[in-house]
């Protein structure tokens, strides 16, 4: 235990020594890697050896997006790199994007159907993948006394997954499972990629299909066993860790503190099955230069760096994102990347998968798109109201949502001439 | 009373400092530990955060023009509002309240455009200016409020004891009315302290601290988010206690 | 007054900056409410109205300031008149109760869900002197009250000084003679308060209370951390409008209505506590 007039002494010593930033620097104006630590090792592990200064700044969406529309409008900006997820690029203005075809990527093998996502449907490569993520299941090994009989962790089904939570409600006399419905929660990512796809095999297609009754019915009695807390997490790593919650669904890198901070207590396993396959999205964050970049060639140097297999390893390490491009990953990994990487394998890699895409073509419509089932979701489960009334309700929104954007159905729905349907 | 009003007041600020000064294993234990362990480590990762320094030098540089300017601009008017008859008062005085119950993140867009366009974008002094803009229904209001209250006969009879406007203002009025402009300082500073949304789209390299970390804090792990909580409050405690005594007049009538 | 220009010299350095930075800004914005497609339209409004939550975040806004600015204004009457009637340590008294005030809403919001979450202290606090023998969940979405309560607490904590340095700044200016005199002729404390500093209060009172109750209005960090989605209020509303839905012209129309919400609090405000020429000193 060290002194804390020392360590005070040392703040102010500390501050002496950093350099400050020159006016040089590439901005990297980020919504992504924004925790305290990834930050910090995003300055020092990832971009301290781009060759070129790099001022690294993440934000909320909110000033990320404000900002941004202000140097667009203006015509004259400071951003020379935008970090940010697949949906955040759909809704911008594609001309407001440099090409990034000209990029010299050197041997980087990067993923094909992801680059696709980047052209954003124009014939330019208006962003590039930057690194990936998904949704999974964890547990804390307390918990898997509770599994139901004859349930194997890697391959459960929804019913399992509400019987087991169940006979944790009544071993621990109080629900045990967590689900990330707060504000910053994903919560709409599991109805879209996950429950959807399992019971519908669709998303848009039969949004308010029979089918999609008896998944929200499922998901209503998963509820009645689900904390009732959990309309306050938005990051399901912290319940984990404080016991509030035994098993959660949520963001791998919103459960990566967990892994790291207890791995001997804490396991990953694939997210369950339905009747129509084992539902699973991918989460895509993407680079890309705004037009109004003071330094293009800059920026896209520093493209090229984030690319760069050893740049995708330390990338990483330092915010549990796993690389886009094809690396070789050495042994001596984080434990939540080992941990949750198994999971994801195993989940990718099962007989039922169910792999959905992301959405394209959105266009400004993606937050609007995320609200419907937002909406359908605290109407339904929260309000308590009737399934089939909300879902034939909901269906007027996204029918309007899919008509105005005129975005095509990507999978799992079968592909669509012109605006994906609701049928 | 006073100590109970004390204890609820420093209780909340007391358990900040417990879990900023606890192991993460402890913070994220139960039950808590209502006493420190004493664990700096959580501090020194912000200790060791770089552009930490940098950015606590623009937050104060901030938070003092942002001080300066409400109140020279904000006094002034606080003073007509309490001193004279003229039309337009009312409205004068909702007008400036407006800038306080508009949402600040929807005028951040145009203000953001106007500042690229005109060079204040990314400069201290132009933060500063729209802080000022939020710190002004205070520093007018408060100066309003306190004018009032000071009869318009001790003025006058400096005028006749052969003071002009500008003299018995300082002489007589100033003092009096100190505690106010103390009051109207403090909260000048900590809203510009406190502020996060015009700071983080309006400032890049002169990031101020609360825009900084702030943001970043609620994805935190938990231990970092006290330990940055702490690292963010402290300052504008210790700006608060520097200048407490002046909330009180201290030539004030009540006090002779 | 001898110079009729001189209260307009005086405004002008505020008129000057208000325009700049806040009126011209202001109706950039506002405009986006009412333009559509095809040029004026209400339409915004009634898709404002229209979303169920409206009516819900509307209402909880109102709800919390009616609960919560009341009791923070007898607080802060009660503690400024104990501040000032105080001689020893009153120094460090009047800093204490001051704090609050140097502490951002989403620093309070983190700090309070410190202490109501399940396994936060006020849980470890019941456990340990043995009321409870498993922590409560105090914040669920299946029972409001609790946290709409956790809210006005966390509430009063924070906004509380804000009210209280106005009101000790401006009972600094009260004559003790007013005090003493009426001592003399037997006033008990409560009649004191009441008929002598209230009243000469007023023109303190009615700027703290209108800036609380503007304020109260744009109610948002400490809300969205102590009652996640389940407790919606208008101001979490226009975030999610501009930011997460980019519909910039619901979220201005949702703006003006906190912005009409105030101007006619503020109006009330004025007119209810009025201070009248003869009641000056």
């Amino acid at each position: 235990m060290k002194n804390p007039i020392k360590t005070l002494l040392m703040v102010s010593l500390t501050a002496s020594i950093v350099t400050s930033v020159t006016q040089a620097d590439t901005l990297f104006w980020s919504t992504q890697a924004k925790p305290v630590e990834e930050s910090q090792a995003m300055r020092d592990q990832v971009l301290a050896n781009a060759g070129q200064a790099v001022d690294y700044q993440p934000s909320d969406p909110g000033p990320w997006l404000t900002r941004l529309n202000a140097e667009l409008e203006a015509g004259k900006g400071t951003i020379g790199l935008l970090g940010a997820l697949h949906g955040d690029f759909t809704s911008m203005n594609p001309d407001n994007l440099v090409d990034l075809s000209s990029v010299d990527l050197g041997s980087a093998d990067v993923n094909k159907t992801f680059t696709d996502l980047g052209m954003l449907g124009t014939s330019e490569q208006k962003y590039l993948p930057w690194m990936q993520a998904t949704y999974i299941m964890a547990a804390n090994k307390k918990a898997l006394e509770h599994l139901p009989d004859g349930a194997d962790i890697n391959a459960l089904s929804y019913d399992q997954l509400i019987s087991w939570s169940k006979n944790m409600a009544e071993a621990a006399g109080e629900p045990k499972f967590g689900f990330p419905a707060g504000p910053k929660g994903l919560k709409h990512r599991f109805f879209q990629g996950y429950l959807y796809p399992s019971y519908t095999n669709s998303v848009v297609r039969k949004f308010a299909s029979d089918e999609a009754v008896v998944a929200w019915e499922k998901f209503r009695e998963l509820w009645s066993y689900t904390n009732p807390g959990s309309t306050n997490f938005s990051f399901m790593q912290e319940q984990l860790l404080s016991g509030d919650v035994w098993v959660a669904f949520d963001h791998t890198a919103r459960l990566a503190n967990a892994f790291n901070q207890q791995p001997d207590d804490f396991i990953a396993f694939p997210a369950p099955a339905g009747p129509t396959g084992r539902g699973f999205m991918p989460v895509i964050a993407g680079i890309a230069i705004p037009a109004t970049a003071p330094d293009q060639v800059a920026a896209k140097e520093l493209v090229a760096h984030m690319l760069k297999p050893e740049t995708q390893i330390a990338t990483l390490r330092a915010t549990n994102f796993f690389p886009v491009v094809d690396v070789e990953l050495p042994a001596d990994m984080p434990a939540a990347v080992r941990i949750s990487g198994a999971a994801i394998a195993t989940m990718s890699g099962s007989a039922d998968a169910n792999p959905g895409l992301l959405p394209a073509g959105l266009g400004d419509q993606g937050g609007k798109f995320n609200q419907v089932f937002v909406d359908s979701f605290e109407r339904i489960v929260l309000a308590k109201q009737d399934i089939r009334a909300v879902l034939d309700d909901q269906k007027k929104a996204l029918q309007a949502i899919m008509e105005k954007s005129g975005a095509p159905c990507w999978a799992p729905d079968a592909p669509s001439e012109g605006a994906c349907p609701v049928e | 009373m006073t100590l109970i009003l004390c204890v609820w007041v420093l209780l909340p600020i007391y358990l900040l400092i417990v879990n900023s000064l606890s192991t993460p294993e402890e913070v994220i234990a139960f039950p808590k530990r209502f006493f420190p362990s004493f664990n700096v480590a959580s501090l020194e990762f912000f200790a060791g955060f770089s552009g930490i320094v940098k950015a606590l030098q623009s937050s104060i540089i901030v938070a003092t023009i942002t001080m300066v300017l409400s109140i020279l601009i904000g006094a002034p008017a606080g003073y007509a509002l309490s001193r004279f008859e003229f039309r337009g008062k009312t409205t004068f005085r909702v007008l400036i309240l407006m800038t306080r119950a508009f949402p600040l993140p929807l005028l951040a867009l145009p203000l953001a455009i106007m500042f690229i366009r005109t060079g204040l974008d990314d400069t201290m002094f132009g933060l500063a200016l729209v802080h000022t803009m939020l710190a002004l229904p205070f520093s007018v209001l408060i100066t309003f409020s306190l004018f009032s209250g000071i009869p318009i006969e001790l003025e006058e009879a400096a005028w006749t004891l052969g003071c002009n406007r500008v003299q018995a203002f300082t002489k007589v009025v100033f003092p009096l009315i100190l505690p106010g402009i103390t009051a109207s300082a403090v909260f000048a500073f900590v809203i510009s302290w406190n502020e996060v949304f015009a700071a983080s789209v309006l400032t890049i390299e002169n990031r101020t601290l609360t825009a900084f970390l702030l943001q970043s804090l609620d994805v935190s792990p938990m231990h970092l988010k006290f330990a940055g909580g702490f690292v963010l409050v402290m300052p504008a405690l210790i700006f608060i206690f520097a200048v407490r005594k002046y909330l009180f007049s201290m030539w004030g009538i009540a006090n002779r | 007054m001898e110079n009729k220009a001189l209260p307009y010299l005086l405004l002008l350095p505020t008129a000057v900056f208000l325009c700049l930075f806040f009126l011209y800004p202001f109706s950039l914005v506002a405009w986006q409410a009412f333009v559509g497609d095809n040029g004026f339209t209400l339409e915004h409004f009634r898709s404002m109205t229209d979303h169920w939550k409206f009516s819900i975040s509307f209402w909880n806004t109102m709800l919390l300031a009616v609960a919560v600015v009341p009791i923070q204004l007898i607080l802060s009457i009660v503690m400024a008149s104990m501040v000032n009637a105080m001689r020893k340590g009153r120094d460090i008294v009047l800093y204490i109760w001051t704090i609050p005030l140097g502490i951002s809403d989403l620093a309070a919001g983190i700090i309070w869900l410190a202490i109501f979450e399940q396994s936060g202290f006020l849980n470890s606090m019941l456990q340990s002197i043995g009321v409870a023998d498993k922590p409560q969940n105090f914040l669920t979405y299946d029972n409001l009250w609790t946290i709409f309560l956790a809210i006005a607490l966390a509430e009063i904590w924070r906004a509380t000084a804000i009210m209280f340095v106005i009101l000790v700044a401006g009972m600094g200016l009260i004559p003790k003679e007013y005090n003493e005199a009426a001592e003399v002729f037997g006033a008990s404390r409560w009649q004191r308060l009441w008929r002598i500093t209230l009243p000469l209060l007023r023109p303190s009172l009615q700027t703290a209370l209108i800036l609380r109750v503007i304020l109260a209005f744009e109610v948002f960090a400490v809300v969205a951390a102590l009652g996640g989605t389940s407790f919606p209020v208008l101001m979490g509303e226009t975030y999610n409008y501009q930011f997460a839905l980019q519909d910039g012209h619901v979220a201005a129309a949702l703006a003006l209505v906190i912005l009409a919400v105030s101007i006619a609090f503020t109006l009330v405000i004025i007119r209810v506590l009025r201070v009248p020429k003869e009641a000056q000193i």
